[in-house]
């Protein structure tokens, strides 16, 4: 496959620095990741994930090495474009939803469109669609407190979907369901990601990385495996 | 994101919590209303200040009684009435400068037309007196010649006299009224001059003299209570009323070295000293209101600085779903306005109200202006810029991956 890269990483390094001692989360890591793509980002907790999506998300710069996204370098792009980006581009869903609390599911989904200039009639009409398209319509104007742990996740699906955007990073999306749940909104992305949605989904569970066509672990901070189904299936054990 | 929207998040910030909301606006709404009230009141006591001096009319002079020595003991002011109508026509024919010159006299009295009746100053007076004030009338005439030297049973009524007495559509000119006893003709209505000015009536001295007063012990055939005089132009003031004082003291024989028994007055120049010092006063009350915008202000800010740590997860998120900085420091930059705006019109409304609560318990007269109004919320938009901009920028400051952490 020749296709441009929606994401590339090349050589990169963030290093915190927390009281005069310098932290490296994530080690010379390159990878690219293609449209259309599903990958998992795998790994013990300490290992650099959320660095690493927090990178790919436009939240943060690498100390070290670059991250194009489009084939543009996003450091070079100004505090206002990169929030611009994560509104239009980015879909983010996170392990505890992360829904705002006094707002109605579909005001929070509607909320990314409030940063692209989006007038409200318009937002909340692409709203219903997307959470038409998660199956949560019915529950529109219910608070978040009134939805299950799965159905507040799905309508933060919904918001990071509403703006189309090129990719959909989750952050341990099913890490706060229990297994039924987590399975249903793991067939979500699975058929989000046929009908040609590109997904990045972050995890510390191998059942979870199984269901992606592609897996990447990362260890210390650093990329030790990169490996896409077919190669993956008929070895069965992963040497790690 | 838009002004509009930021507005838009803020009421919805703002309507889940309305106690807080309406306690952190208090000190506004305080604030605000003092100084809308403030205004009211001084600029009512301008207004009628105002209207009085206009009432008087430009260029007038007041001659009054001094104090007077009776038999080694000094009277009060005004206690004998030592001007006569000698001193008007020697003022009119020796002083160039003067146009016109009347005397008065002046008493309380129930005028009486068919049902109605109704208390108010009599004046007796001359036409001159109509020339000094520049009284138009609104209907009918001035007095004769004739009535005035002859005691004529006429008068010429102020306009709230006119309304009390008749019903809207009669006409009051030729109808008889009654005063102590003695039917009197209306020959005049005047012109509005305003509403201290118009419970008046009318009659000619000389009428005043035999058929009211002719009995009082203080009055000898020739006085009068006061004079006025009107000076042909502004800057003789100074000048004619020089000429007054010299006159008078010769005519009353007067030694040098010895008090005056009159006293001449500029009652406009007067009145517009005392309308500096209400204006003067009026805004030290301001300044004294302000005080608690600011206190307001500060409180504002507080709650303001609580709230985005209160919400700094909310303040990630919004980051992380593509809030640039300048958007969330507009969303509170926003709060804290509509804060101190809703503030500044419930003060509005609250001074509006609190300054007629006022007007009608005390009577004072208040008047509500839009300059006010318009300060008072100027102020009250500047505290939520003020003071609002601090909490907001911080939140725009905030790291989202930081911001996302926090519980």
């Amino acid at each position: 496959m020749t296709t441009l890269p929606l994401i590339s990483l090349r050589s990169v390094s963030r290093t915190y620095r927390t009281d005069g001692v310098a932290v490296t989360a994530v080690r010379n890591v390159s990878f690219d990741i293609a449209p259309g793509e599903i990958v998992a980002v795998m790994g013990p907790s300490g290992s650099g994930k959320s660095t690493l999506m927090n990178m790919i998300g436009l939240l943060d710069l690498p100390s070290e090495g670059a991250v194009h996204l489009e084939g543009a370098n996003v450091a070079e792009l100004s505090e206002d474009r990169r929030s611009s980006l994560r509104a239009r581009s980015i879909g983010f869903v996170f392990q505890s939803y992360n829904l705002l609390a006094r707002h109605s599911a579909i005001e929070n989904v509607a909320l990314p469109l409030v940063y692209c200039g989006i007038s409200r009639r318009e937002r909340l009409a692409r709203a219903e669609q997307s959470l038409q398209a998660v199956g949560m319509l019915h529950r529109a104007h219910h608070f978040p407190r009134q939805l299950s742990g799965g159905e507040q996740q799905r309508v933060a699906i919904a918001r990071a979907l509403i703006a189309s955007p090129l990719i959909v990073l989750a952050d341990e999306p099913t890490g706060a369901l229990d297994s039924r749940t987590g399975a249903e909104i793991l067939a979500l992305f699975a058929a989000l990601n046929r009908a040609g949605q590109t997904i990045v989904m972050i995890t510390h569970d191998p059942g979870i990385a199984t269901q992606c066509r592609r897996t990447i672990r990362l260890h210390d901070g650093e990329l030790v495996s990169d490996e896409t189904i077919a190669e993956l299936l008929p070895r069965r054990s992963v040497a790690s | 994101m838009t002004m509009l929207q930021g507005f838009q998040i803020a009421l919805h910030a703002l309507r889940l919590n309305p106690l807080r909301s309406f306690l952190t606006m208090l000190g506004i709404v305080i604030g605000v209303a003092s100084i809308v009230t403030v205004f009211a009141i001084g600029s009512g006591a301008q207004l009628r200040l105002q209207e009085q001096i206009r009432s008087i009319g430009a260029n007038v002079l007041m001659i009054t009684p001094g104090a007077v020595y009776q038999g080694g003991v000094r009277l009060k002011d005004g206690s004998k009435l030592t001007m006569t109508e000698g001193d008007v026509q020697a003022i009119l024919e020796q002083i160039p400068e003067i146009q016109a010159a009347a005397g008065s006299l002046a008493g309380t009295a129930q005028v009486i037309h068919e049902g109605k009746n109704w208390n108010t100053t009599i004046n007796g007076t001359t036409s001159g007196h109509f020339m000094v004030r520049d009284w138009q009338l609104a209907s009918g005439r001035y007095f004769s010649g004739a009535e005035e030297t002859g005691a004529g049973k006429v008068v010429i009524l102020g306009s709230t006299v006119a309304r009390e007495l008749f019903a809207p559509g009669d006409d009051p000119i030729g109808a008889q009224i009654r005063i102590m006893k003695v039917p009197l003709e209306i020959v005049g209505v005047l012109d509005r001059k305003g509403p201290a000015q118009d419970d008046v009536a009318f009659v000619p001295l000389s009428t005043a003299k035999l058929r009211f007063l002719g009995s009082a012990s203080n009055i000898n055939r020739d006085s009068v209570a006061y004079i006025i005089a009107k000076v042909a132009a502004d800057g003789q003031m100074a000048g004619a009323r020089a000429e007054i004082e010299s006159l008078l003291r010769q005519r009353h024989r007067i030694p040098a070295g010895q008090e005056d028994d009159f006293k001449v007055q500029d009652p406009a120049a007067a009145m517009e000293a005392q309308q500096g010092a209400i204006r003067t006063v009026a805004l030290l009350l301001v300044a004294i209101a302000s005080v608690s915008l600011l206190v307001g202000g500060i409180s504002i800010m507080n709650v303001m600085i609580v709230s985005v740590t209160e919400r700094t997860r909310e303040i990630g998120i919004r980051r992380a779903l593509g809030g640039r900085m300048r958007d969330i420091r507009l969303q509170f930059l926003c709060e804290a306005l509509v804060l101190c705006l809703l503030g500044g019109a419930i003060g509005v409304a609250g001074g509006i109200t609190l300054s007629m609560t006022v007007a009608r318990m005390a009577g004072w007269i208040t008047s509500i202006d839009g300059e006010a109004i318009g300060l008072a919320l100027a102020f009250s938009i500047a505290t939520g810029l003020i003071f609002g901009f601090y909490p907001a920028h911080k939140a725009s400051k905030l790291s989202p991956i930081e911001a996302l952490k926090t519980e």
